[in-house]
């Protein structure tokens, strides 16, 4: 199957071996989108690299852009001021949910259900429109510099992000109902792909993968960044660990991050935005991993700085790729129609997964 | 914890050291597999978040092989670090978390880093062909395999 294929999110090749029309074995082919982000930042400055990183996961560009910021602030032992942080955590929260959007049309469309993709997209629009308003772009964004963030929030901002949460409570009521008790949708996702706990975590994969699993694990609750401490919100885990559950965690995540939202606009602190970081950053030397709970799971970036403009080397512990890892044993067994669920619900963006 | 290591590994453990508050300990490279045995089953760090190198081309053993390793029990994470020199084999660590598998296959594609015991050792992003290791510090940024190139994509340069 692929590279071109509509199913496959991007270019990834799936070579399955097959007995009829299950699948007995599977290999998956990747590399397609390579472009070496990797060697890129070590011959660039540490503020050019980043609007590099947001072409990986180019559909949650925020995300990766604060979990590079906050990476390169720990490796120079500053940290971003109060206000920064929380408009950090509000845009990175609705794209998270943006994020989770562009999953679940595309997965419905995969499996068959042609309708919730025109309403994900319309309320991923009205993200995306916050986004623009506030930084200039949608897709990547380059929201956030290193030590906080270059714009101020624009007049309306806390305004539009009421309005898009107070709206958004009832849309996510509309998807349900054309999903989750629907006989077709159970028909497709429950009993298909299952994971298990023990090979979730053997095989090093995170966010709603994992959590559907059954481990009620986050980088928000576990190691809180951002503004993440200051607010209430809820865990969601699944029991089988298949289609069906991670379709659920989802959804219940869209409403946690919504909640989150609500909280933080708030009470956004007063203040300056951007930390006395200077125009040339020299960390000093030594390493760092700095891990963020990305829409799609643990995104780390693992900084080593000789002390010079450059880094020395920056490595993005990607977690499509670490989670497409795990396709394999979640796709033996089923059936040729089943993969195409089965590479939806792993929710992976192949510039991510290439680099 | 590290008074553990030492007393278990002795003078396996390299260096023990913390950086920005993050625990790492350098281990020799052939008891690479084995001490990152006991560190899952004892010490509990259950999950492998990920597995790079780095290249130090001018140090006697060039590479740092590095693994960061997150422990759900404690909430904590370790990293442990391994050198190995141009050509020396690294054991691998897919047999205690499947995820090293394509993660080493990663490290091999960009460093040339040969893990002994794994299972499918062959490039995973790049070509199968290409010739050279492009995250190596002597790895041009414009460098490209030319030949390749040409021969695939009919075009002189693909920069």
């Amino acid at each position: 199957m692929g590279p071109q294929h509509p199913s496959t999110h991007g270019v990834l090749r799936v070579v399955l071996k097959l007995d009829g029309e299950r699948v007995i074995g599977s290999e998956c082919v990747i590399g397609y989108l390579h472009r070496g982000v990797e060697k890129i930042a070590e011959n660039r400055t540490y503020q050019q690299f980043a609007p590099y990183v947001d072409r990986m996961d180019y559909v949650a560009a925020v995300s990766n852009g604060l979990g590079y910021c906050e990476a390169i602030e720990k490796l120079m032992l500053v940290e971003a001021p109060p206000r920064a942080r929380v408009i950090r955590t509000i845009l990175t929260e609705l794209q998270r949910i943006a994020s989770h959007l562009l999953w679940l049309g595309t997965h419905a469309l995969d499996i068959g259900a042609l309708t919730p993709l025109f309403y994900c997209f319309r309320e991923r629009e009205e993200i995306l429109k916050i986004l623009e308003k506030y930084c200039g772009a949608r897709l990547t964004t380059h929201a956030f510099r290193i030590g906080g963030l270059q714009y101020e929030a624009y007049d309306t901002f806390e305004k539009d992000v009421e309005r898009f949460c107070k709206d958004f409570e009832s849309r996510i009521v509309e998807y349900e109902t054309l999903l989750t008790n629907n006989r077709i949708w159970i028909g497709r996702t429950k009993g298909i792909g299952i994971l298990t706990k023990e090979d979730a975590i053997a095989f090093g994969v995170t966010g709603p993968v994992l959590r559907a699993s059954g481990v009620k694990w986050d980088i928000r609750k576990a190691a809180p960044y951002a503004a993440y401490d200051q607010y209430k919100f809820e865990i969601p885990v699944g029991t089988t660990g298949d289609t069906y559950d991670r379709y659920l965690v989802r959804m219940e995540e869209m409403r946690q991050s919504r909640l989150i939202c609500l909280q933080a606009i708030e009470n956004i602190p007063a203040g300056p935005i951007l930390a006395k970081v200077g125009k040339v950053l020299k960390p000093p030397p030594g390493e760092v991993y700095h891990a963020i709970e990305g829409p799609k799971g643990e995104l780390g970036y693992y900084v080593v700085s000789d002390g010079s403009v450059q880094p020395y080397r920056v490595r993005i512990r990607p977690p499509s790729f670490i989670n497409l890892q795990a396709f394999d044993r979640m796709v033996r067994g089923h059936l040729v129609a089943d993969v195409v669920a089965i590479i939806g619900t792993i929710d992976i963006v192949l510039g991510e997964v290439d680099r | 914890m590290v008074a553990r290591y030492r007393a278990k590994f002795g003078a396996a453990i390299v260096e023990a050291m913390e950086d920005r508050k993050q625990a790492i300990i350098t281990v020799e490279r052939v008891r690479l597999a084995e001490i990152a045995l006991y560190t899952r089953d004892e010490e509990k760090f259950d999950m492998l978040s990920d597995l790079t190198a780095v290249d130090w081309p001018k140090r006697e053993k060039r590479f740092d092989v590095v693994l960061n390793l997150y422990s759900f029990e404690k909430n904590g994470r370790l990293r442990l670090k391994a050198h190995a020199g141009d050509g020396e084999q690294v054991p691998s660590t897919v047999g205690v978390w499947l995820a090293a598998d394509w993660l080493e296959r990663e490290v091999f594609d960009m460093f040339g880093i040969v893990f002994s015991g794994h299972p499918n050792l062959k490039r995973i992003l790049l070509p199968d062909e290409w010739q050279g290791y492009p995250l190596r510090k002597d790895y041009d940024i414009l460098q490209q395999d030319t030949a390749w190139v040409r021969e695939n994509l009919g075009i002189e340069s693909g920069q």
